[in-house]
């Protein structure tokens, strides 16, 4: 498996991770806290919500779609499941709840699928639309209060930790148990992308529709896949979102998209379909996080976070369209 | 299974026809394919050639006649029984995944056909590495199919074709885009598949290269049978006139070429990624020819020219005035027309009319005194030029998609030349054309260039060039090998530089 292949994709990795690196070194040396071990958890925790988000945005990027939707499914997930556990009482456990949002999630997702795989609809113009559907039908059916005495066993899980440390300054640190859900999450979608049919279904639709329906992959199957895996992981980041910030409030993670396409993309999947691995998905949120946390330890106001997330996206893209300019360049050239 | 042409036949198509609405693709056409044979399917675009392929795939059903494989008659063919029963065809875009390994691609159709959820790499491999042996062939099966040539492409699908125990494996123009020691190499892989029982059903409009390879030949014409029988029997000038219903005259360009006129287009000391140093001069009313191996800067040549190629330093001139920059809109200005080779990709807008694909680069002259778009104007000038060139359709505001090779092209070149073009740069002006469209598109070029145009065509069609340019310019590793002139212009000759070349 010393492959050109693997070589490219190592390659981009690499300069992920150099870029990282180096960033962090630098914001080190701007403020010092950066590098304490309160500041590690930290960023962890942040990581989770838009770490699960990524992988399931890349494997939407891969078969060569694309969903905004899925902020708008989290917040449903979210909202729904704790408008019903205070109202039913008898729900409320942490693995049911955790089911419920995410089969909210999946449904919603498989809703995307199946307008985007029977109508053939443009899957940008689908998702804009479900997600102004649902979070409308949320604010108008289900409530438009934010709900702050969560069901207790979410607060039970916000304060579940992996691991507690007590520093020398008295402070404590911990490690949230959240962080276990994000790495299950992304083993398990780096096996199916290597070794399931349906994992290489999604890159040989992305990188040709017609083609891979011509050799006999079920293009159905991969379009409820990929978007029913986007859906229900939106709905199980719906609950974890939920413990971080302690309560429920259904106008929540509006423009988190541009956040999360953008770790994809500088993640190295490619807009157009067909590229993308886990490994680079983990890297870009890594960046992404470590950048938005320390815009605020260096100093700088918040909305650079924007500019800096438009920066990354256009960056990204254009770089991917240049590449494929030159290569075609070539062609003609010959 | 049995070596060379068999008794019975391995594909029997008796009779078939086929409707789409009114139109009858197919009409009572007959077709037998033996194993170990190579049938060669000739015909012109529209003449029925993909619908047939598609009733051996088992796309289309047949509304009439019967199919019989390996004796055996089949009363419903459909993609999925075809390829059990060994039908495999490849078409021309050959349906493989870029983004992914060669080994993958190979092993796909085995993953799927098993109903397999997981994907063992080690068996995807083996089964690779037996497809390749199979062939013969060595590639390197952890790159990406994406970063092969289009000949190894080729050798990917048609090793996944084998794969699959193809039995018969129908090739869908596969020569569009190989040079000609890749057709060579193609021809002589499956010769060996012939050696092997294989039948071959090679569908194909040109002709020259099929006379040398084939067995037999079945000539469709609106989608009847109009000429089928061994290949000792047919020459070139039959086939044509099978194909096209008309002799067509191998009329070589005579132009009268002022040689004391100062050059239209000059061209000094140009040199880039591939290029070395070439200078050339072309004067009103010539057309030259460009050739040489694949990469071997002809192509370059002609990007350059054109401004699509901004890399590299030299001089263009046209009419004495230097270019000031290398790029589309400076080489636009100077009066420099390109007509690409990937007309689909680079030169029309498909689903536009073709009045607006014809008007689309000389909208400027176009508007009226407030900067406007004249519909009056536009129509006027479209209706000239589709005229002019002879565009067969209904009307000017047909989508060119609907349009034959032939017509599309004519279509480009209606573009180009509404911007009033000093220097004409044709690059493969009749690659996917017929034969019939392609002498109408020379007479063309020809007439033009009697006006006083400069016209470089960039060509790996030897006939063509011979037929249509006073002088030949051959390429080796990026720098002007050797030239020929009206005098020593021929086929053979330009075959033989071509050789030495390599």
């Amino acid at each position: 498996m010393t492959s050109r292949v693997r070589r490219l994709l190592g390659r981009h990795e690499l300069v992920l991770l150099v870029v990282t690196v180096l960033l962090s070194i630098v914001i080190g040396a701007l403020n010092p806290a950066f590098y304490s071990l309160q500041n590690a958890f930290d960023l962890l925790k942040t990581s989770v919500p838009l770490g699960i988000l990524t992988i399931g945005l890349l494997v939407v990027l891969i078969s060569g779609g694309i969903d905004i939707s899925f902020p708008a499914i989290a917040v449903a997930g979210m909202y729904i499941t704790c408008t019903l556990a205070i109202d039913v009482r008898s729900l409320d456990h942490l693995p049911v709840l955790l089911a419920i949002s995410t089969a909210i999630g999946l449904a919603l997702g498989l809703f995307n699928a199946v307008l985007i795989h029977f109508f053939r609809l443009p899957a940008l113009i689908v998702t804009l639309g479900t997600a102004s559907v649902i979070r409308g039908a949320l604010l108008e059916f289900v409530g438009t209060r934010t709900i702050t005495n969560l069901p207790s066993s979410i607060i039970a899980f916000s304060r579940t930790n992996l691991f507690e440390a007590t520093l020398a300054n008295g402070a404590s640190a911990a490690l949230t148990v959240s962080i276990l859900f994000f790495a299950g999450v992304a083993i398990a979608v780096a096996l199916a992308l290597r070794y399931t049919v349906i994992g290489r279904g999604a890159y040989a639709v992305g990188a040709d529709l017609a083609a891979a329906e011509r050799v006999g992959f079920n293009v159905r199957r991969i379009h409820l896949f990929v978007y029913g895996l986007m859906g229900a992981l939106a709905g199980l980041v719906g609950i974890i979102h939920a413990s971080i910030i302690r309560n429920a409030n259904p106008l929540d993670l509006d423009g988190l998209e541009l956040t999360v396409i953008a770790a994809a993309v500088i993640g190295g999947a490619s807009i157009t379909g067909g590229r993308g691995t886990v490994t680079g998905a983990l890297l870009g949120v890594a960046l992404m996080v470590i950048m938005d946390g320390s815009l605020v330890l260096v100093g700088l106001p918040s909305q650079w976070h924007q500019v800096f997330i438009g920066l990354v996206v256009l960056v990204s893209t254009s770089i991917t369209a240049l590449r494929t300019r030159s290569a075609r360049a070539g062609e003609i050239a010959r | 299974m049995t070596p060379r042409s068999s008794d019975r036949p391995f594909l029997s198509l008796e009779a078939i026809g086929k409707s789409f609405g009114g139109v009858r693709a197919l009409d009572d056409v007959s077709l037998d394919v033996a194993a170990g044979e190579i049938h060669c399917l000739a015909g012109e675009n529209g003449s029925g050639k993909s619908t047939l392929i598609k009733v051996i795939a088992g796309v289309h059903r047949p509304d009439r006649g019967s199919i019989a494989i390996a004796g055996q008659p089949v009363a419903s063919l459909t993609p999925i029984t075809a390829v059990r029963q060994g039908v495999q065809v490849i078409y021309q875009d050959l349906s493989l995944f870029p983004n992914l390994t060669v080994a993958e691609n190979l092993a796909i159709n085995s993953l799927l056909e098993h109903r397999r959820t997981f994907v063992r790499w080690r068996d995807v491999r083996r089964t690779a590495e037996r497809a390749l042996e199979r062939l013969r062939v060595s590639i390197d099966l952890d790159r990406l199919v994406g970063d092969l040539p289009i000949s190894e492409k080729q050798l990917v699908a048609i090793a996944r074709a084998l794969l699959q125990d193809a039995r018969l494996i129908v090739l869908d123009e596969p020569t569009t885009a190989l040079t000609g020691v890749e057709v060579d190499a193609l021809f002589a892989l499956v010769r060996d598949l012939q050696q092997r029982g294989v039948a071959i059903l090679f569908v194909t409009h040109k002709m020259r290269e099929m006379l040398q390879a084939a067995d037999r030949f079945t000539v469709l014409r609106n989608g009847r049978v109009v000429e089928s029988g061994p290949a000792a029997e047919f020459d070139e000038a039959r086939l044509t006139h099978a194909m096209t219903g008309r002799a067509i005259g191998e009329s070589r360009f005579a132009g009268r070429v002022d040689a004391s006129a100062s050059p239209r287009l000059r061209i000094r000391d140009l040199t880039g990624p591939i290029l070395r140093g070439v200078t050339f001069d072309v004067r009103p009313g010539e057309i030259v020819g460009l050739t040489g191996l694949l990469g071997a800067g002809q192509g370059e040549l002609a990007a350059r020219v054109a401004g699509l190629e901004t890399r590299g330093t030299g001089e263009i001139a046209v009419d004495g005035a230097t270019l000031p920059a290398h790029t589309v809109r400076a080489a636009a200005r100077a009066g420099i027309g390109y007509v690409p080779e990937d007309r689909l990709r680079e030169g029309l807008f498909l689903d536009r009319s073709i009045a607006d694909n014809a008007n689309a680069s000389s909208l400027r002259a176009l508007t009226t005194g407030l900067r406007l778009l004249s519909t009056r104007r536009m129509r006027s000038q479209a209706d000239r030029w589709i005229h002019d060139l002879g565009v067969k359709t209904p009307s000017i505001d047909a989508p060119v998609r609907q349009l034959s090779g032939g017509n599309q092209q004519r279509v480009v070149l209606a573009r180009v030349l509404a911007t009033r073009p000093k220097v004409l740069v044709l690059n493969g002006p009749t690659v996917g054309v017929d034969v019939g469209a392609k002498e109408e598109i020379h007479a063309t070029i020809r007439q033009l260039a009697a006006g006083g145009l400069a016209v470089l065509i960039v060509s790996d069609d030897l006939p063509e060039l011979v037929q249509s340019c006073g002088r030949v310019i051959i390429f080796r590793h990026g720098r002007v090998a050797t030239e020929l002139g009206a005098a020593t212009l021929t086929g053979d000759a330009l075959q033989e530089q071509l050789s030495a070349a390599r």
